[in-house]
């Protein structure tokens, strides 16, 4: 990354004029004309859950008569620039021009696209800090920007002194200048910010997580209820990013929402007003359902690459029919998912429920927080331990599936009360845990694969025209995942004794006695 | 990243002149360009206003202890650097001298660059020495100005025979008239005769103009500040023939 700009907002009195300017810098600099002033369109992005601003980074996309350019920031003001033409937002890191700025993209993003979250129109004017030599060692520039989306604001107008490359020395005396006249003072935010707050909000407002304060005296419904309705939100702010299938990660958080939900439900839907978990089940149950079909084939295609990349005998090309297939299939359950996404039932179900856990009364008589967290932590782990414990070599797969539902459920007890519990007893309860999950989902997804491999097979046979040479592929496939998944089998002894062990369960019981207390 | 070099065994032909000019056009041409003034008058340097300054001199750069990229300044034209010269490349032979594999030695330094720039110009003092043997290895083509003399010429069958004798991979050698007075006869015959004679010799010829003399007083290559003048269309001419040719 090169040198970084200083920024400062211009108010009252600031200098204006160029013959200001040079005077402020005089007699070792002089300001002289630069370029025109020009207005450009600008677009701030972001993934949808903020891994740039997260990362400490901003990304701008600039354009105006040419192809335009993007530039990533650094919190210390080191840039990236690159020249950037034809972009359609949102779009995945792929899509850019080859070069640091994709890779450092792609390395951030991951399988997030990068979507506009704030535009605005600025004029904006240069001029030239000059040395003795008449040579330009710094740029000045004065940037006046309209805010257009997500709301209409005037932000004051910004100064930034940029230094031309080796000449970072003198530009921070340039700036050391300017930043002592009157009306010039430092850029608290940066311009990303201050666009944000303008329309009423702050970067970083989107997590996945759970981030819910409970307190450990207060009803165990009313913190129920607070984390059904950060569910709700989660779910809701995912809902159009999915219709729009802008990357693969809206469906799974909100997938991740449903779950959550249910689980709550199931785990502690006792404390909310009587026949309520039961009323809403069923219900969760069905958008659960909906969206599976397109996350099987998500997790398919995401993971084709390097399944494709592993094969043994066949090459990747071969396989490629076994792709299209895949992305056919997708298309098809991703329009079924749309539909189920703005049918009425949906509609009614999110606001039905948000009316039905806001603002709910206490109970007269019930278990605290606290109480609960530890009644529903100590039965989930229980469970785990019950069921895992009598899993033998001989055990049939379903009895691992079923493991795996009851491990996410004790995951997901665990993120909603992790406000209650001791933050590195929390940390190592979920270390604990992570290491038999990830065994167990290993095993289920390959399980999933080969029924899929074995199905679409027989269906691209059933529709005419399949190669020998992609069948054959596929069977190559077939045989890796079939691998990976004894591999898994043939670990869960282990991770399962992990678990169990004397260490673990002393963990666990701490972590529950310290939520109770 | 091509590596471009214009170089002379004699002196006063117009090297720095072509080198400043060719590497403003390529810039103007949208490629990242890095002028290297290698020669310790540091006439480059001054004509784009940037201090013959590096720290740690010649020696720190030759020895890899200080990295080219950070010596590299910004200029006044976008997508231009200039790494400056420096007083204590007068010394850069006995610096080569010093080094493992010393002919070898600019083309590594260089190495790192390649991300960074798609052209690099070297712009090399005269005379044939070990810092010339150094950037013939580096570069991919040679620009050769030639003031259209016999003697020139003559000089000019010299580096091809000296070329043609270095081991491994050789230069491309693109030699062109420089400085050329339309008044003398001579000049006039050897603009007509060396192209069509010697595949090797660009159809462009430069000349003798004093706009181009005027690149020292207004510091700046002649491209930038008379850019529909004579000479600027004649380094443009040139450039175009130089990067269907060597790029």
């Amino acid at each position: 990354m090169q040198a970084f700009p200083h920024d400062f907002v211009l108010g009252g009195g600031a200098p204006r004029g160029r013959e200001d300017v040079s005077a402020a810098l005089a007699p070792r600099y002089s300001a002289e004309p630069g370029t025109r002033p020009r207005t450009v369109r600008r677009t701030w992005l972001d993934t949808f859950d903020w891994r740039l601003y997260r990362a400490g980074l901003t990304l701008e996309h600039v354009t105006s008569r040419g192809p335009g350019e993007l530039t990533l920031t650094g919190a210390g003001g080191g840039h990236i620039t690159e020249r950037a033409g034809g972009l359609r937002w949102p779009a995945l890191a792929d899509a850019l021009p080859a070069g640091p700025l994709r890779e450092r993209l792609a390395e951030l993003t991951g399988v997030r696209a990068l979507l506009p979250v704030a535009r605005g129109t600025s004029t904006v004017c240069s001029l030239r800090a000059r040395n003795a030599d008449a040579k330009t060692v710094a740029w000045l520039t004065v940037d006046q920007t309209s805010i257009t989306s997500p709301a209409v604001a005037d932000l004051p107008a910004r100064l930034s002194v940029t230094p031309v490359r080796g000449y970072q020395a003198q530009a921070d005396r340039i700036a050391r200048r300017l930043a002592a006249l009157p009306g010039v003072s430092p850029a608290g935010l940066a311009q990303l910010e201050t666009a944000l707050a303008a329309a009423g909000r702050r970067p970083g407002d989107y997590t996945g997580k759970i981030d819910v304060e409970l307190d450990a005296a207060m009803p165990a419904r009313l913190a129920v209820a607070a984390v059904l309705l950060r569910l709700l939100d989660s779910l809701e702010a995912n809902a159009d990013g999915t219709v729009r299938d802008i990357d693969t990660e809206f469906l799974h958080d909100l997938r991740v929402s449903v779950r959550r939900t249910r689980t709550a439900l199931k785990l502690a839907g006792a404390v909310l007003p009587a026949g309520l978990a039961g009323e809403f089940r069923g219900e969760f149950k069905w958008l659960g359902d909906a969206t599976t079909p397109t996350r099987d084939l998500d997790v398919y295609l995401l993971s084709y690459g390097g399944m494709a990349a592993s094969l043994s005998a066949a090459t990747p090309a071969e396989l490629a029919p076994f792709h299209d297939y895949l992305a056919r299939r997708r298309a098809v359950e991703q329009g079924r998912l749309v539909r189920a996404l703005r049918s009425a039932r949906f509609a009614g179900l999110v606001s039905k429920w948000r009316v039905s856990i806001t603002d709910l009364a206490p109970p007269r008589r019930g278990p605290t927080a606290a109480g609960l967290a530890a009644g529903v932590l100590g039965k989930a782990h229980r469970r785990v331990l019950t069921l895992g414990g009598a899993i033998t070599d001989d055990s049939p797969a379903e009895s691992l599936h079923d493991l795996r539902k009851r491990c996410k459920e004790l995951r997901y007890a665990l993120e909603f009360f992790a406000s209650l519990s001791d933050p590195a007893s929390h940390r190592e309860a979920v270390r604990d845990l992570k290491g038999l999950q990830d065994c167990l989902g290993t095993f289920q997804d390959c399980q999933v694969q080969q029924h899929e491999i074995r199905m679409i097979a027989a269906e691209m046979l059933g529709a005419g025209g399949a190669e020998a040479t992609a069948l054959l592929a596929m069977g190559d496939l077939a045989a890796q995942v079939a691998r990976r998944e004894r591999k898994a089998r043939a670990e869960f002894a282990g991770r399962f004794a992990d678990f169990a062990s004397a260490a673990s369960r002393r963990r666990f019981r701490a972590l529950v006695a310290g939520a109770e207390s | 990243m091509k590596v471009l070099a214009t170089y002379n065994i004699k002196g006063g032909v117009g090297k720095t002149a072509a080198a400043v000019n060719l590497s403003h056009l390529a810039a103007r041409d949208g490629l990242r360009v890095l002028l290297a003034d290698l020669d310790p008058q540091a006439a480059a340097s001054y004509l784009l206003r940037i201090k013959p300054r590096v720290k740690g001199g010649g020696a720190a750069l030759i020895k890899g202890s200080r990295e080219l990229d950070s010596a590299v300044k910004g200029t006044d034209f976008d997508g231009l650097d200039l790494l400056p010269s420096d007083f204590t490349f007068r010394n850069l032979d006995l610096m080569l001298d010093a080094t493992k594999k010393p002919a070898q030695r600019l083309a590594r330094l260089l190495r790192p660059l390649r991300s960074s720039y798609d052209l690099v110009f070297l712009d090399c003092p005269p005379g044939i020495s070990l810092l010339s043997e150094c950037v013939l290895h580096a570069a991919d083509t040679v620009l050769v100005p030639l003031i259209p003399t016999t003697l020139s010429v003559r000089t000019l069958e010299q580096l091809t025979e000296f070329i043609g004798g270095l081991d491994g991979d050789r230069p491309r050698l693109l030699a062109f008239c420089s400085m050329v007075d339309r008044r003398k006869r001579l000049h006039r015959e050897l603009v007509e005769r060396l192209p069509a004679e010697r595949p090797d010799v660009a159809a462009t010829a430069v000349p003798a103009l004093s706009l181009i003399e005027q690149m020292a007083v207004r510091r700046s290559p002649v491209t930038a500040f008379a850019p529909r003048s004579a000479a600027a269309r004649a380094y443009a001419r040139l450039w175009a023939e130089v990067s269907e040719r060597a790029l």
